[in-house]
Parts: structure tokens; sequence; C-alpha cells
């Protein structure tokens, strides 16, 4: 969760007026300031902001030849294309049920496990828990992958345990199907620790009094929980998912591509995937830019929309 | 996190808990063993596994405890040199990756966390509009083929070394943390705006360095993606591609000069023993550090949580 939360001030402070004598002695105290912000300034034009200028591409048909700005206009040639192919309908649902479905497991689990860890009795083993569950966030995406497969497999530590126990094997990995599971689950396992994280931080604001008025009150510590740590994580956890709606198409990249196999291509094949495979691998950078335009602006719009209605219902904007 | 339920006066008032308190508590402590027990144990298993005779492991004999201990797996990867090759690259990304960014981030978060900075509102915005849209990965592609920024050696340490959600964190640190009042009365004295970032500032901020190091050099260490694009000089391939061979391709251990058909039947037995044990390889140098250091991932959580 990448956004920065920020609770607009109903009324700004008037900004008092600068004289141009005062601006002269502001700058002239703070001109070392514009040297800080140059390299991080330079950084963005470059990897940021002069891609923007390539993506003129998505309408022209280019060619290394002539160059971004010399190739022909075919104006929108190239997204016809691809809303007409076959494969738009199954990378849109593809893409989409592994965000939705993401979204879907992934937000509960987190508030569910910090509201265990802020009751957990035993803080020596609260520690070792918070330890062990945040481990998995700095594991590289490459050997979290590895590991799916090894313990996955038909010969992985999964299985022996399901024939020790008497089962018999399940085919985990065989099975196109189990993509989508397999992908939420072990990234909600993975991601549990970290991102209770912000939960936790949550609940230590609440106010001692809250709860010891509640408990005189005769409350016991579900009552607590439903009554009191539920209310105060909500509005965290509604402004977490707004934010994260926003990101509806952007599934992750490389963990998707990591475990595509052969066998489960048809459910796992998404956008960004496709955009890889037809542009940096078949070098078709016109049409593959088209369609990761496409996502892009998908994306940017909802978040408009999403952040213009969280901004009027709850006041909350990302900007 | 400070805080626990109740103060423990309350709770020596109420000594008799009541029986459904009794219930969450055991309830509790087993949901959150269970889980944390889910996420420890597949690691436990690779570390168990890496060092376990490979046959038993195999035959699902290693479940609890290793058995039959030998290092037969971390000796074939020892010897392969492209493991070594990967681990050279990627620490000195890491390294010079990890400078380079603090160089970028920390300087800039400091400048845009000043008010009297003027124009800093019109740069956060130019900041914080590429964390939601961006050209995509062709146009990006063509851009960084163009500068020359393809297979070379600087590519893996100039990619991935400035964010801006790092350097909203950054920004966040400086204006809760460095009093205006502190460099009104450095300005009385006559200490310019660098001497100040440098003797006074920097000093004070230990702990966000140690958070953007963190970051940047976990980002640089665990970075696929970029690699996968922009790197085929397999002279300059970083680790997380080689273990893409190994680990998900499922190649075999290279190992230099092997004929020997024998030893080249021997590592295919115990190629997954050899997974295991690249897994830990690779992971070392977080596992090492990660106990010390745990506490400053935490602590970015909270700063980049709080309003920018």
């Amino acid at each position: 969760m990448e956004a920065t939360i920020k609770a607009k001030k109903k009324q700004r402070p008037e900004k008092p007026k600068m004289t141009k004598s005062k601006l002269i002695n502001t700058l002239k105290k703070t001109w070392v300031l514009y040297l800080f912000v140059i390299p991080a300034i330079i950084y963005v034009i470059i990897f940021n902001y002069a891609p923007l200028y390539g993506i003129q591409i998505a309408f022209k048909d280019y060619r290394a030849s002539s160059g971004v700005w010399g190739s022909e206009w075919v104006g929108f040639k190239h997204f016809e294309t691809f809303f007409n192919s076959y494969q738009f309908w199954d990378l849109l649902r593809n893409t989409l049920v592994l965000s939705v479905y993401s979204l879907v497991a992934g937000t509960p689990v987190p508030i569910l496990f910090a509201l265990l860890l802020n009751y957990c009795v035993f803080p020596k083993f609260k520690k070792v828990s918070q330890m062990v569950t945040y481990a998995p966030h700095f594991i590289s995406t490459v050997v979290f992958c590895g590991m799916i497969f090894i313990f996955l497999g038909n010969d992985g530590i999964f299985n022996q345990i399901i024939q020790k126990l008497g089962g018999g094997g399940i085919d985990f990995l065989g099975n196109a199907s189990n993509f989508k599971h397999i992908y939420v689950w072990s990234g909600v396992l993975q991601g549990m620790g970290f991102s209770s994280i912000i939960y936790m931080s949550v609940l230590s604001t609440v106010s001692p009094e809250l709860h010891e008025a509640a408990i005189v009150d005769g409350a016991n510590k579900l009552h607590r929980v439903w009554y009191i740590d539920l209310p105060s994580i909500m509005p965290t956890a509604i402004i977490l998912l707004i934010m994260s709606t926003g990101q509806i198409l952007n599934v992750g990249f490389e963990k998707v591509f990591l475990l595509q196999l052969p066998i489960n291509l048809d459910n796992s094949e998404i956008i960004s995937t496709y955009v890889y495979k037809i542009g940096i691998q078949k070098a078709q950078f016109s049409y593959s830019t088209a369609i990761g335009l496409f996502n892009n602006l998908v994306s940017f719009i909802v978040l408009l929309i999403v952040n213009k209605v969280a901004d009027k219902t709850a006041n909350i904007s990302l900007w | 996190m400070k805080n626990e339920a109740a103060s423990p006066a309350l709770i020596k008032h109420h000594m008799k808990q009541t029986k459904v308190d009794q219930v969450f508590d055991v309830v509790v402590f087993i949901l959150v063993a269970l889980l944390t027990l889910c996420i420890a144990y597949p690691l436990y298993f690779v570390v168990i596994a890496s060092i376990s005779n490979p046959n038993l492991v195999a035959s699902g004999q290693v479940i609890t405890y290793p058995k039959d201990i030998s290092f037969e797996g971390y000796q074939y990867i020892l010897k392969d040199n492209r493991i070594w090759t990967g681990y050279r690259n990627t620490l000195f990304y890491t390294f010079a990756g990890t400078v380079l960014a603090l160089l970028i981030t920390i300087p800039a978060g400091y400048a845009l966390s000043r008010r009297d900075f003027l124009g800093r509102g019109f740069i956060m915005k130019i900041m914080v509009f590429t964390m939601y849209f961006g050209g995509g990965l062709i146009p990006s592609y063509l851009i960084i083929k163009g500068i020359g920024l393809t297979d070379n050696v600087i590519t893996l340490v100039v990619l991935g070394s400035f964010s801006a959600y790092n350097l909203i964190i950054t920004r966040t640190f400086f204006q809760s943390t460095i009093p205006i009042e502190l460099q009104e009365a450095a300005e009385i004295d006559g200490c310019g705006v660098f001497r100040f970032f440098i003797s006074i500032v920097l000093p004070l901020s230990k702990a966000v360095i140690a958070i953007m190091t963190l970051y940047y050099a976990v980002g640089h260490w665990n970075d696929f993606f970029n690699g996968l694009i922009y790197v085929n000089n397999q002279e300059l391939v970083p680790l997380q591609l080689i273990l893409r061979d190994i680990l998900i391709s499922g190649q075999a251990i290279q190992a230099a000069n092997i004929t020997d058909p024998d030893t080249i039947l021997n590592m295919q037995r115990i190629a997954r023993t050899i997974q295991y044990g690249v897994i830990i390889v690779s992971s070392l140098p977080l596992l090492i550090i990660y106990p010390f250091v745990q506490k400053y991932f935490v602590k970015g959580v909270m700063i980049g949580s709080i309003k920018g």
C-alpha cells in the first residue's frame, strides 16, 4: 500500500503576501535548496517524464529508423486491433480476477492479525511472531516463487505431508484453475505481517481510557474488539481499500510472470506480462505501447474517480 | 504498541476475568501461534532440507529436524561460477545503487521539507504524479536504450535509485523532527543552509537514513524486473536472474569442468537440495542483518502512513 494519506484541512491558512525584496532575501538564503532537489528532478525527468513523450508511438507505426517523432501516424489502429483481438477479454478478465481476489482476501487478514497481536498476552511471544511474520516481505519475488514451486510440486513438502496423513497426492501446479488461489493466498501470507504494521500503529493510538471505561461497564474483550478497536481501525482500512482500487489493473508483473507455466497460461496471462512478451520479446513496440497506455489510463481514471468520491464523502484525498 | 489493552492497575482491580475473556486469550494465542507457524515452518524447512541427506528429503522423512547432515549441496553451489558472478554483481549494484539513492533522496527530502523553499508545492506535485501515471514499459525501454543504459555496468545502479514514495517518507521525517526554531537559531548565528544540513540536520537524521538505506538496499538486492529487461550480458546479470534459472527454470548447477558422468548423475540426484541451498545462500545477507534492522522497516511504514 504505497499511498500517502493526507487529511485535507478545511481551511488553508492564507499565505502571507511576499514583497519583492522579501522574495529576493528568501532566494538568497535558500538557493542551495534548489541544488538539493536537482538530482531528484533529473531522475524523474529522464525515467518518468521522458517516457511520456514516447507514448505517441501508440498512435503511430513505430520504426526504429524513423524514430519516435518521424514514424507515421495511424490514429487508433493499435487500440482497435487490441480491443478486437481474442486475447483482450482473457487478459482483462485474468487481470481483474487476480487484483480483485487479492484485494478481497488481502484486506481483512492483516486487520485480523493486528487485532490478534494486540490482544496477545505474552509480550515476548508477540515480538517473535512479529519478527517471523514480517520476514517474508523481504524475500525476493524470485526466491518466493521458487519456494512455491518447490513446496507445491508433486514431490514437495505439502504433498509429502498430505500423503503422510493418508491422503492422495494433489497436483497443485498442473491445474490451471489453481493459479489464482496460489497467487493470492501466497501473497496474503507473504504480506500479512508487514501490512498489519499500519493497523498496529492505529491500535496503539486508541485511548486507554476508552478501554478502561468499557471494562468498568462490564465489557469483555470481544465487546472491546467489536465496539472500540474495529471502529478505530475502520477509517484507515477504508482509506487503504479505496487507494488500492486505483491500482486495480496494476497487478505486479514479477510474481505473475515468474509463476507462469505453459499449462496455466490461460489463467495467468495478464496485461503487463502480455505487454512484455509482445513488446520486448517480439518487438511490436507500437502495439504494446498502446496496450500499456490503455492499462495506465484506465488505472489513472479509476484513481481520479475514487479519489474524488473519497474527497466528497470522507474528506480524504491523495493530493 | 505502547498501550496494553488497559492499565495494569485496572486489571488488578478486576482480578476476576470473565470466562469469555479467558477463552478469548487462549483462542488469540492459538491463532497467533498457528499463523506464525504457517510462515516460520516453510522457512525452517528450507534450512533443514538444505543440510539433510537428499534421499531422505525426497522420501519425506525430513519433516521436523535435519537428518544425516551433509553440506554436499553447498559444495556444488560454491563451485558454480554463475552464482559467484551474480553475487558479485548484485553486491556492487546494491552498494553503489544505495549510495546513489541516498545522495538523491535525502537532500531532496530535506529541501522539500522546508517551508521557505519557494516552489516546493509544485516540485512535490511533479514527484507525486510519477507515482500514479507513467509512460509504460516500452516508452521507458526506448528512452533507457536511447541513452545507452542497457547492458551497462551502471544500468542496475541507476535504475531504482529514486522513488517518490521514499522521498515522501524522507520529507515527512524532516518535517516532524527538525523544529523550525533550530533552523532560525542557526540562521541568526550566520549558519548557511548547506552547513546547517551537513552539521545539524544529518546528525539528527540517523533513523531516516537507516530506513532509506534499508529500503533501497533491499530493493536493489531483490530487483528482478530491471535486470530482466535491461541486462542481457552474462557478465553483468544480477543474482536474481541466476536464481530464476536455478529455482524456477530448474537449470542444473554448472560447476566448472565437470565431465565425470557419475558426478553429473549425483548432481541431478541432489538438484532439490541444491535449490534449498541456493535459497539460503542468496538470502544470507538479509537474514543476517534482518533481526537488527527490523525496527527501522517498521518505523518507515509508520512515517509513510502519517499525512504528507
